[in-house]
């Protein structure tokens, strides 16, 4: 798939200079994004991307691609429909097709507080401009009626749920292509195979980086390495709330028939799509142990597995073709952290955890922001990293739960 | 393979019995009272590599056992 795209690409690949304007570490889509729209909004192309594997290769290419702004928290969901306003237009704005499909999401609860906190949710969301509404069972049933109204004997009756139509898959290596190159066209350099192993520091300030092929000066570093974050921030002398746990996936052959929206239990603790191929895609929650392994196991499918056949019973009758894991930068406060660190010449984008995907078009744009006028925008002010010590955190029940 | 934690009194034992227990490591170089305090509340060393943690049995013996993992394999 990679190759089958770099051919096609219109851009060729240049050598490393010795310095730069912005030096970002990490080819995911937060990374190239952030080079994407400092190069389309503010014409800053001095700029180079470093990934040490391939692009896409962290979580930007291992997620189950679900794109959605129905969180439970104001700041949250403007954030998260900015993004969602931007996947849409993305595949106009590069000329390249991202595979985006507005599939619509059903996140469904089994009881009296649930059912509660959905009808709040929608309430939020449409003060906040997310299209979120509240749904009875008869309507589970009408938007997909694979849906087992019954699930368990009764156990995980469905009482009621959200549906969002705004929601959207798109195909994630498409999407961390299509804005290398948009960004690449325009002059930035991204640079594979190009692992940052320090930082260059004149006192406290961060002056540049040292990678496996030479030091590279910098007028700003800016860390999007994922789930390694804390790595790169301790070289910068930063500490951040910080802990990396791995998520799993997994897909089965193809179900012979469309399968329209997302369906999600937090609940019940799993969550499924249909790839446009037709396999089911299932995730569940992250593992328990803090990690930076991307083994996958066998009590993942059984646990993921469970509730997903009783919610939805044609399941039984598929098989598991393959399973694979991303290791998540998960924050104290489920949400992302965006901008200054407080070192001079360090920024991070991070704290995405198992839900950056979405976030990918907003979070990039929100950086380069920040970044070409040395402030911080409005839209991400309420994700800073001072929030930890002045004790305003974010937390956000639609984040927490199972459903990315 | 799912990982498993070594009990000194159950054997080794899945992760999934297993409540991990974060132990405060505020750098030495943070000497301020106040900025130690909001490392020791929020701040993590999210060590990859050898580290040494505190993990609570609660599907086993239901003690706090120490255990040194490397976390780049586990
Ligand atoms: C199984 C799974 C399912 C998910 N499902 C969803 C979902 O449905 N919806 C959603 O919104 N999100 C989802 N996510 C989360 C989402 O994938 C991430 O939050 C998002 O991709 C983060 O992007 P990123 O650019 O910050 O990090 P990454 O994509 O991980 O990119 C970081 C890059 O940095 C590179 N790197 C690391 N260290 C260095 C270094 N020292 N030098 C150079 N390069 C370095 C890595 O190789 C990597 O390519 C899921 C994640 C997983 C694992
Ligand atoms: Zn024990």
């Amino acid at each position: 798939m990679n190759e089958f795209i770099e051919a096609q690409v219109a851009f060729g690949w240049e050598d490393m200079r010795s310095s730069y304007d912005v030096v970002i570490v990490g080819g995911g889509g937060h990374g190239l994004s952030t080079a994407y729209h400092l190069a389309t909004r503010h014409g800053i192309t001095n700029v180079a991307v470093l990934e040490r594997g391939y692009i896409g290769s962290g979580n930007s290419g291992r997620n189950t691609t679900i794109i959605r702004a129905n969180y439970s928290i104001p700041e949250a969901v403007r954030f998260y429909q900015r993004s969602v306003d931007l996947y849409s237009r993305l595949e106009e704005e590069t000329g390249r097709w991202i595979m985006h499909d507005r599939k619509g999401l059903l996140w469904l609860v089994h009881g009296v507080p649930g059912t509660r906190n959905e009808r709040a949710r929608s309430i939020v969301n449409q003060a906040f401009g997310a299209d979120t509404v509240y749904v009875t069972p008869e309507e589970v049933g009408e938007i997909c009626p694979e849906v087992d109204l019954n699930a368990g004997g009764g156990e995980y009756r469905v009482t009621g749920g959200s549906y969002s139509p705004h929601a959207a898959t798109a195909r994630h290596d498409r999407v961390v292509w299509a804005l290398a190159e948009g960004a690449m066209k325009l002059g930035v350099h991204v640079h594979q195979r190009t692992s940052v192993t320090g930082l260059l520091k004149v006192g406290d300030r961060v002056t540049g980086v040292l990678t496996d092929r030479g030091p590279v000066a910098a007028g700003v570093v800016v860390s999007a390495v994922g789930g390694h974050v804390s790595t790169l921030a301790a070289m910068a002398g930063v500490r951040l709330p910080i802990r990396t746990h791995p998520l799993q996936a997994y897909v089965t052959n193809h179900y012979a028939r469309s399968f329209r929206p997302i369906v999600a239990s937090a609940e019940m603790g799993f969550y499924v799509s249909q790839t446009p191929r037709g396999e089911m895609l299932l995730g569940s929650r992250i593992d328990n142990q803090p990690s930076y392994s991307y083994r996958s196991s066998y009590e993942f499918l059984s646990y993921c597995s469970l509730p997903a056949v009783t919610l939805l019973p044609f399941l039984r009758n598929l098989t598991i073709l393959r399973q694979w894991a991303g290791v998540c930068d998960m924050s104290v406060d489920m949400s992302p952290i965006m901008g200054y660190t407080g070192v001079e010449g360090f920024l991070v984008t991070t704290g995405w955890g198992t839900g950056g995907f979405k976030g990918i078009p907003a979070g990039g744009e929100q950086m380069a922001k920040l970044i070409a006028t040395d402030r911080t925008p409005e839209l991400i002010a309420p994700f800073s990293l001072d929030r930890f010590k002045q004790d305003r955190l974010m937390f956000d029940p639609g984040s927490t739960g199972t459903t990315h | 393979m799912v990982l498993r934690l070594d009990c000194p009194h159950c054997g080794p034992r899945p992760a999934d019995e297993w409540v991990y227990g974060e132990v405060p490591d505020p750098p030495d170089y943070l000497t301020e009272g106040d900025e130690r305090d909001v490392d020791r509340g929020f701040m993590m060393s999210n060590t990859e590599g050898v580290k040494v943690e505190r993990w609570f049995h609660a599907g086993g013996c239901r003690r706090w056992q120490t255990i040194t993992r490397d976390t780049t394999i586990g």
